[in-house]
């Protein structure tokens, strides 16, 4: 162990730059999240992910944001286990029927100000799954959605596009 | 009591299904079978229904001693059939959820109770004959003792993960009983099959279980190639293998590290999670997409791989080879790590054997099995490979075999990139008009997956997709009995069951 430990300090990070986000997503969250009271938020947002019937593609490129490459943590971005400890929900899937109640009850469990990011192409309207009887068709017809990042599914770098637009809109 | 031989030979045969046999048998014969599988003569495969006019629940089975696969029909005009549950638990939750789609009714089944319908659809029997619905509550089962306490997990759980309810009941820290009630991800895949074309067919199976997309994309390809008799060209096998491997890599990796993590082991989680990562770039490198998705179609696949794609897979099995060793060395070392993972969560080899329970789950208490073996597919037969069986059962064995399975993993890429046949990697066909029916059988990273399918006039009439998570759902909760409840983490990631493939 010792030795992994040091070669990790000899070897110098993994950790890339930031991707810079886009003009749209910075323009489209302004509009959003106005009304919020940004400025207490400080420079830091505490996550919480709800799986509301993803297939897990997008779980697993967002549990990548937290490896050595991308190391989400140094944005001041940190994922948190409870919704009462949260800023933003993080949801995934088309949102099943089965799990609309659950989606319901975490946001209402989640303190103002609080912000919703819809993440893959199910969570926007449903994506591939969009007309079947168990599922309701996009996170934006259970709790309002303050941003949509796109992909099936979106890769880490696509994801902290959008998660560090959402950081800059909420300071600013 | 007839044998399963005898069974097949006694039913009449679908002439239309291929590559095994498909038999319509009569409810004797259906109950004769079920009787194999619970003496132990037969394992199941799978356990799903049909609507329509002709409504019908089929099994497919493989023999213990001939290791032959097959699949039994029962028309069910009365909507009832003689319940396999009954004598052979593996069949209950099949058979529960057969009934909360369809409206089938097994006869004799122990446990009534709905499965995957939480009462939140708008209807009961949505694959059936719809009709209002009928929420009632749901009781888990009981406990009897003193000083027990309930606690319920989920839907919703602490970490990144998918959504599941697990009811404990425990005595102090140790658990008494763990009953899990899943369907939380239900979408109804089955339902959006229904008159698809394969296009679409291939995409919903590939969004069954995003962390086995190539798994399920050959599964549903093979299905539909068995159905319409199409022959791949060799690179097409090799090209799929390639990406099967590379997903079973990235998968296995990322989940020695979880594993390790869920024991505060944050370190191994840190280091096998760059491993991960070097797959997942590798495979966009390669094949256009991190996970692979949409890369398998039926005739072969989308992408071809060049010389420069060639260099990167080398190149990567290199760089693992040089840093997993000494990974596997510090997991076996530490001995804080050991104390978490070696004699927690045992699963007995007889009942990993029962229940046919596929992948690292029953290899790791002594079942010796692998589809890539056994009924097996190209291009498997012409590689050298071994399949890893260890016998404890605990967390720790559930590791080991990941490990042997990376080690396998790479140096099947390494062989298949020596032999890469050259040509087409794809076969052209037309599917319009035609019908026919398919099964397939592929390992993916978890086990056996099962796919069922029947084609009418070039599109899909019906397909079920069986997760290998059906047949390790089940031990988990006899796994953790008697542990204390903060190895759950660690128990659970262990096994990595799939919830949306489960779900589906």
């Amino acid at each position: 162990m010792r030795r992994t430990l040091f070669e990790s300090l000899t070897h110098g990070p993994l950790t890339e730059t930031a991707p810079r986000p886009q003009n749209s997503g910075i323009a489209e969250l302004a509009a959003a999240v106005e009304r919020l009271a940004r400025r207490r938020l400080g420079r830091g947002l505490a996550l919480r992910h709800v799986d509301a019937g993803s297939c897990n593609g997008c779980e697993l490129e967002i549990h990548a944001l937290s490896n050595a490459f991308y190391d989400l943590e140094r944005f001041g971005l940190r994922f948190v286990a409870s919704p009462r400890h949260a800023d933003v929900l993080l949801v995934t899937g088309p949102v099943t029927k089965n799990m609309r109640e659950a989606l319901e009850r975490t946001y209402r469990a989640t303190p103002d100000p609080k912000w919703v990011v819809a993440v893959g192409d199910c969570a926007r309207d449903g994506g591939v799954f969009s007309g079947s009887y168990a599922v309701v068709g996009g996170v934006s017809r259970v709790v309002p959605v303050d941003l949509h990042i796109a992909g099936c599914p979106p890769s880490p770098n696509q994801l902290l596009e959008g998660l560090l637009a959402l950081l800059e809109v909420s300071v600013s | 009591m007839p044998s399963l031989q005898n069974i097949l030979a006694q039913g009449r045969a679908v002439e239309a299904h291929r590559p095994w046999p498909r038999v319509t048998v009569s409810a004797d014969l259906w109950t004769a079978a079920a009787n194999e599988l619970a003496e132990g003569r037969a394992t199941l495969l799978g356990l799903w229904g049909e609507a329509g006019t002709g409504s019908s629940v089929h099994m497919a089975l493989i023999g213990e001693d001939n290791r032959d696969t097959s699949v039994l029909s029962l028309v069910c005009p009365e909507m009832e059939f003689p319940s396999v549950g009954k004598r052979h638990a593996p069949a209950i939750r099949l058979e529960r959820a057969l009934h909360s789609l369809f409206g089938l009714r097994p006869i004799g089944i122990p446990d009534p109770r709905p499965w995957l319908d939480l009462g939140f659809w708008d209807m009961q029997f949505p694959l059936g004959a719809r009709s209002a619905p009928a929420p009632r509550p749901y009781t888990f089962l009981p406990v009897e003792g003193e000083n027990l306490h309930q606690i319920p997990v989920g839907p919703v759980h602490a970490g990144i993960i998918e959504p599941g309810h697990f009811r404990f009941t425990a005595a102090g820290e140790t658990v008494a009983r763990l009953e899990e009630r899943l369907g939380y991800v239900h979408k109804g895949i089955e339902s959006l099959m229904a008159g698809a074309t394969l296009e679409r067919g291939a995409r919903l199976a590939a969004r069954t279980s995003g962390d086995s997309t190539v798994a399920y994309g050959i599964a549903f390809a093979r299905a539909v190639e068995a159905a319409l008799k199409i022959e791949l060209p060799p690179r097409a096998h090799y090209l799929r293998a390639l990406m099967a491997e590379l997903e079973r890599l990235a998968n296995h990796l990322g989940d020695i590290g979880a594993i390790c993590n869920d024991a505060s082991f944050v370190l191994l989680h840190a280091h096998c999670g760059i491993l991960r990562e070097l797959v997942l770039r590798a495979a966009q490198s390669c094949f256009g997409h991190r996970l692979m998705m949409d890369r398998v179609i039926p005739g072969g696949v989308t992408t071809d791989l060049g010389s420069p794609g060639v260099t990167t897979l080398r190149d990567l099995i290199r760089r693992v080879r040089d840093r997993f060793p000494l990974l596997v060395e510090l997991y076996d070392n530490t001995a804080s790590l050991q104390d978490r993972t070696a004699a927690t969560g045992i699963l007995d080899g007889a009942l990993a054997r029962r229940f046919g329970a596929p992948g690292f789950v029953g290899r790791a208490s002594g079942r010796d099995f692998d589809a890539r073996k056994t009924p097996g597919y190209p291009p498997y037969p012409g590689l050298d490979f071994t399949v890893p069986v260890l016998t404890a059962g605990d967390v720790n064995a559930r590791v080991w075999i990941r490990i042997r399975e990376v080690e396998q993993s790479l140096a099947l890429v390494e062989q298949m990139l020596e032999r890469l046949p050259q040509g087409p990697i794809a076969a052209a066909f037309d599917a319009a008009d035609r019908n026919g029916e398919g099964l397939a059988l592929v390992e993916g990273f978890r086990g056996d997956v099962l796919v069922s399918l029947r084609l009418e006039a070039g599109h899909v009439a019906r397909c079920h997709l069986r997760d290998p998570s059906w047949f390790q759902w089940p031990l988990l909760e006899v796994a953790i009995e008697g542990n204390i409840v903060a190895d759950f983490p660690l128990c659970n990631k262990s096994f990595n069951c799939s919830y949306s493939g489960h779900d589906s």
